[in-house]
């Protein structure tokens, strides 16, 4: 996998979802979107077998 | 007890206001008072309730002039700013919900404390929409820790750690998602209840992260989180996330002490020798209850950064509009924040909400082997305001999102916590420890947090201010 780019992903995602970011806040944006991609990947190296579920439940009729 | 009633504890105020020794109308005017006197040096409190709190005191007195005796009675406490208080805009710590219409009704349990005569001051200081560890606010002003107004109180329930600290109220509600309850419990030096996930009702108050957030206690003793525990549990329809569990009564069983548990420090992620003051605060905990066994809860750094990609995804997804329509009205320290969390790719958030699954089973097993867990709540004591990063394995990060790393894997995990505060000798500031238990269990983490408090190993003084 190539290396995580947060100034590619924030130039892409964020017209994406509609959000103006001017320039003067694209440094703090990109360390944060930066800083979570490091926590992704921390999560993501876990080998996890196909059957685990997400945590989140869903109750019918609560 | 004290000579001054406000520096007592509920426990001590409520029976004062029952025996009519004194009246609760009279603990609420003295109230209104002192949070006049101090708190412009502190700035913990965004509304204060004068007059609600008089009516109420006036009926709490009414009704133990009838015979009744309050759990509760007389009294002050005050709630995080983004729990509704009827008549009252919820502010959540923001410019933009201030725009937002008076609150229709009390948060459940608002109500709670009210049927149980506790007297209502008003509402708290936080960090913006609750993304906080600082208990800094770009809006309302930053929090000051009444211990040393030069330092943070910590986040996000900040207002809540300080307006006990300072003795302005007895008990104050907050709200923890990663350890808005345990951090400023830490900082304030005062006792905090973070309930096991889905324990308390939620509804009626401004939400962050539904997968992750918990309301709970603070409070100047162990025998007043109890008390105030037990009358906040309860089913509630309006909650969807409520578990189906029923109560536990703590306070009765706080007697008991730590008789017969099986305690263990928490190695490994939480034995980081980088914190050296926050490892003496958990030996200070663990010699006073003569503790030396160990235990690793597995794969916590990874339980941390689950919990932040969960996190900054569900917030930013709530807060999408406002961050589309109007970013530039966020505080400067969240907005970004906010900002980078609406463009998390899904698969990273499912694999983080999976992740948990396995480290539910990974803790459930832990707790085989032992009842309650001690580790440090934060890394070190209070921050001066200006300082802005910590050290982390020897890199200098922000602090403002890291101050929860010993925290954040703990709630991940939806465990109980009782925060406890330690005054280490030679330390100005207090620290707190978290005493964790397995889920359901409040009553065992509040049990070894009164044998603690009953020792003298923990204690949550009042600041002298001024």
């Amino acid at each position: 996998m190539t290396e995580f780019d947060p100034k590619a992903h924030v130039t892409h995602m964020a017209p994406v979802m509609g959000l103006t970011i001017p320039p003067e806040w694209r440094d703090g944006v990109e360390a944060n979107v930066a800083a979570t991609a490091r926590m992704a990947a921390l999560v993501l190296a876990f080998p996890l077998p196909d059957e685990v579920e997400p945590a989140a439940v869903y109750e019918a009729g609560r | 007890m004290s000579l001054d009633p406000l520096n007592g504890t509920a426990t001590e105020i409520a029976a004062r206001v029952n025996r009519r020794e004194i009246s609760a109308r009279d603990i609420a005017r003295l109230t209104v008072e002192r949070i006049g006197a101090i708190d412009e040096a502190v700035n913990s409190f965004t509304d204060v309730t004068a007059a609600r709190a008089i009516a109420e005191a006036e009926i709490v007195d009414s009704r133990v002039a009838s015979g009744e005796t309050l759990p509760l009675a007389g009294v002050p406490y005050a709630v995080k700013n983004l729990f509704d208080l009827e008549g009252v805009v919820t502010r959540a710590g923001s410019r933009i919900n201030r725009e937002n219409p008076p609150a229709a009704h009390d948060g459940v349990l608002v109500t709670r404390l009210r049927e149980a005569g506790a007297v209502c001051l008003g509402a708290l200081n936080m960090g913006e929409y609750a993304y906080d560890f600082t208990g800094q606010n770009a809006h309302d002003g930053n929090c000051n820790n009444p211990h040393d107004l030069s330092r943070i109180t910590g986040g996000s329930s900040s207002g809540s750690g300080a307006a006990l600290a300072a003795g302005l109220v007895a008990v104050t509600l907050g709200s923890d998602t990663n350890g808005s309850i345990r951090v400023p419990s830490s900082f304030c030096g005062t006792f905090g209840l973070k309930p096991t996930y889905g324990r308390l009702s939620r509804a009626r108050t401004f939400p962050f992260t539904a997968s992750l957030d918990h309301l709970g206690p603070l409070a100047r003793s162990v025998e007043d989180l109890a008390t105030v525990f037990d009358v906040l549990q309860g089913d509630d329809p309006l909650d969807p996330h409520l578990a189906r569990r029923p109560p536990v009564m703590t306070a009765p069983e706080l007697a008991r002490g730590a008789e017969g548990l099986r305690i263990a420090v928490a190695g490994g992620y939480f034995r980081d020798p980088g914190f050296p003051i926050a490892q003496a605060a958990v030996d200070h905990v663990a010699k006073a209850l003569g503790v030396a066994a160990q235990v690793e809860i597995p794969e916590s750094a990874r339980a941390r950064a689950a919990a932040y990609v969960i996190t900054n995804a569900e917030s930013s997804a709530l807060h999408l509009p406002r961050l589309q329509a109007r970013a530039a009205d966020y505080d400067p320290d969240t907005r970004d924040r906010f900002l980078a969390g609406a463009m998390v790719p899904a698969a990273w958030y499912v694999a983080a909400q999976r992740f948990r699954s396995w480290y539910r089973a990974a803790v459930d097993r832990v707790f085989e082997d032992v009842d309650v867990i001690l580790a440090p709540a934060t890394p070190f004591p209070a921050l001066k305001a200006t300082e802005k990063t910590m050290m982390v394995g020897g890199q200098e990060v922000p602090a403002r999102p890291n101050i929860g790393i010993f925290t954040q894997p703990i709630s991940f995990a939806g465990l109980p916590v009782a925060s406890v505060p330690v005054w280490l000798e030679g330390e100005r500031m207090p620290i707190g420890v978290q005493v964790i238990a397995a889920p359901w269990r409040e009553d065992l983490a509040l049990r070894v947090a009164a044998a603690l408090q009953a020792v003298g190993a923990v204690k949550a003084p009042v600041a002298l201010i001024g």
